[in-house]
């Protein structure tokens, strides 16, 4: 439990919360500006995630892929490498998903779903494991080929669903077989019909995962290592390259089952995206907020998908267009990318507490 | 420190000079209302497609409507835009379990969640334009496309100087082929050696993608576009108007509302016009006078549901109108019948 509360040591902890709170204090401003009100905004937010447990069911629902997208991000980032490209392993895994889903027949819910969860995640990290491979083998930077892999993937799951799974005139490919649905009938049942699914129990344990195996076990290390200094690794005897080709394949992974648990927990199907989906580019933002550590990304999620998904309770309650909400999210972010400035506000807070230590 | 207390200070001060500004604002619309007069208290909700509700398109005509039927009834109106598709359930479970009387949904894309929503809420009333969805609590309007893409056809047959045309549709849907069957048959139906370039823009909330096209068609010799894809064609009409400024004669058609008054009518050379707002307020009227019934309904020609835009004679000259004229009477009697999708 003592190491737990380690982990949350009070600058990492504090600075998210106060970057938070100067967001929605911005936020407030520009509503004000706007000629919204803001408490009436907020409260409205708040009461459409937790007000009924449909907001809340959807709230998680919006939740679990950003975990997961978080992840991904956060696990390469720990390993030195920043995997800009979550969004196209994400839409891999979705892809993948709904190929097994569709495809596969005859099998037992108990294997079907699994498979075409694993087929996601495998897919997802494969896609990954390009950028892992080439930046190992050639040494090709790993910004620029994820963020070109994002729109290969973008087009090559449209080309897959326009041609092999399409519902006849529809933007939108055939439905999983029922077996393939990982979706908790049941718990949405009780939930006032939100579209409640497995895959957030599996964000949470793919977290814990992160964390052991970051942390407790030799691979995590080497991948640490290679990711405060990749000389220093290699003159301790750790080989380099292999350990970048896997840190882009787990963090594929994550990505890839991210995608996965949308198309057999929240739709169904799989739509012809006219744009990228946006998930894994939100990754970026929950993982940096989360301070690339797992349970931090997993609250990181937790603030963005309650903000996304009470943005629409915001506009229905008080008139707020969507857009503001996104300026929230955003100089949220800010304030915690700019962390000198939470810190320069602190200041005199730090050295209160000093004296009385003094004292 | 203590000039960040000061600054702490001047902030909160400032803040709270402004929340008490606002405070004040806020009581100015309730007491507005209040006089307005209101015949009903119901509510009515509308959730836009991904194209927004400033598409310039069906999403806007459909809240024009609703916000002119606040006017005449005094039912408070509210939309949801979506962001994305994740998004149509929930925005759509808002105004059911709002407890509103009535939920539009605009566009095609949002018939199979409409379908779920209806189905798990068979008390709540529900509408969709350009779906059919099958439940008893839904009442859905589609249009018949086609019949009023063939007059806009033969416009721009009529017209076109360098004897080729172009059609940018969003998305490769019934509704779109719809307007793409109608346009090429009344193209043919002037003059079959006219050639119609066919493209979709595969989104209908890309303006970027449509400005390309558009620019690509212009660059082939088209002279005269006809775009269905809502907010993907603001970028056909922006390729026009940078095109028409340079002195280039190029000129675009107009899809679901009188374009011209968005764009104006140097590059709008007619509009394809489709009554959603009709639509819209017609069946709203019908909840707050409880006639509501649910159902599908199908717009066309005779019903003045689809149509070209009434400022047409600014660009279009009379004989042409006359000729327009002469086609709508065919369709409307039978004599000819447009075929709602292209042969392959």
């Amino acid at each position: 439990m003592n190491k737990l509360m380690k982990i949350f040591t009070l600058d990492s902890l504090i600075i998210p919360v106060v970057a938070v709170i100067f967001g929605l204090i911005v936020g407030a401003l520009i509503m004000l500006a706007g000629g919204y009100d803001p408490i009436l905004a907020y409260s409205s937010l708040f009461s459409s995630v937790f007000g009924d447990s449909y907001g809340f069911g959807e709230t998680i629902r919006e939740i679990t892929p950003l975990i997961m997208t978080g992840l991904a991000v956060a696990f390469a980032f720990r390993a030195g490498l920043f995997n800009i490209g979550a969004e196209g392993q994400y839409i891999i895994g979705m892809t993948a998903a709904t190929i097994v889903g569709i495809k596969v027949t005859g099998l037992p819910a108990l294997i079907h779903a699994p498979l075409a969860i694993i087929a996601g995640g495998l897919c997802g990290g494969l896609w990954a494991g390009i950028v892992g491979y080439l930046k190992a083998k050639r040494g090709v930077n790993e910004v620029i080929v994820s963020i070109m892999l994002n729109w290969t993937a973008l087009y090559f799951s449209n080309y897959i669903v326009r041609n092999f799974l399409l519902l006849e005139g529809q933007q939108k490919s055939l439905d999983i077989q029922p077996t393939a649905s990982i979706s908790l009938g049941g718990l949405s049942m009780l939930m006032d019909n939100a579209r409640m699914h497995m895959g957030t129990l599996i964000a949470i344990l793919a977290a814990v995962f992160f964390y052991v195996y970051m942390w407790k076990s030799k691979q995590g290390y080497e991948l640490r290592a290679v990711g405060h200094n990749p000389n220093a690794a290699e003159y301790a005897g750790m080989n380099v390259k292999r350990n970048i080709v896997k840190a882009m394949f787990i963090s594929g992974i994550f990505a890839g089952l991210g995608g996965a648990f949308q198309v057999l927990g929240v739709f169904h199907y799989q739509t012809i995206f006219t744009g990228s989906p946006g998930v894994g580019f939100d990754g970026i933002a929950v993982a940096l907020i989360g301070m690339t550590h797992p349970f931090g990304t997993i609250l990181g999620a937790t603030l963005f998908g309650t903000l996304t998904s009470g943005s629409s309770g915001m506009s229905f309650g008080a008139g707020v267009p969507p857009e503001i909400i996104r300026i929230v999210i955003g100089s949220i972010i800010f304030f915690i990318a700019a962390q000198g400035i939470v810190r320069w506000v602190l200041k005199p807070l730090y050295l209160k507490r000093k004296k009385e230590k003094v004292l | 420190m203590k000039k960040i207390l000061k600054a702490s200070l001047v902030l909160g001060l400032s803040l709270s000079v402004v929340l008490a500004g606002c405070g004040k604002n806020e009581e100015k619309p309730a007491g507005e209302a209040a006089t307005g007069g209101a015949k009903t208290d119901m509510k009515i909700g509308m959730v836009t497609d991904v194209g927004g509700v400033n598409d310039k398109s069906f999403n806007q005509s459909a809240w024009e409507a609703l916000t002119s039927v606040k006017k005449d009834t005094g039912a408070e109106v509210t939309y949801l835009q979506s962001k994305d598709k994740t998004e149509y359930t929930p925005n759509l479970n808002k105004y059911v379990k709002g407890g509103y009387a009535l939920t539009w949904g605009i566009g095609f894309d949002l018939g199979a969640d409409m379908k779920t929503v209806a189905d798990q809420n068979p008390d709540a009333k529900l509408a969709i334009i350009d779906a059919v969805v099958d439940s008893p609590n839904v009442q859905s309007v589609t249009f018949s496309e086609h019949e009023g893409s063939f007059l806009v056809g033969v416009v721009a047959a009529k017209m076109t100087k360098t004897g080729k045309i172009g059609f940018v549709g969003g998305a490769e849907i019934p509704v779109i082929t719809r307007f793409q069957a109608g346009f090429n048959a009344g193209v043919a139906a002037v003059n079959p050696d006219i050639k119609v370039k066919n493209v979709y823009a595969g989104a209908f909330d890309k303006p970027d993608q449509g400005k390309v096209i558009a620019s690509t068609m212009y660059n082939d010799g088209v002279d005269i576009i006809f775009h269905a894809s809502g907010a993907t064609g603001t970028g056909v009409f922006n390729e026009a108007t940078a095109r028409v400024k340079n002195g280039e004669k190029v000129w675009v058609i107009g899809v679901d509302k009188d374009q011209s008054l968005e764009f104006g009518d140097k590059v709008t050379l007619t509009s394809m016009v489709k009554g959603v707002d009709a639509a819209v307020q017609k069946v709203s009227k019908e909840v707050i006078d409880g006639t509501f019934k649910g159902g599908k309904v199908e717009l066309g020609l005779k019903d003045d549901g689809v149509g070209i835009a009434k400022t047409s004679d600014r660009n279009v000259p009379a004989d042409v109108l006359a000729l327009v004229e002469e086609y709508k009477a065919k369709i409307i009697s039978g004599e000819i019948k447009v075929p709602q999708d292209m042969k392959k």
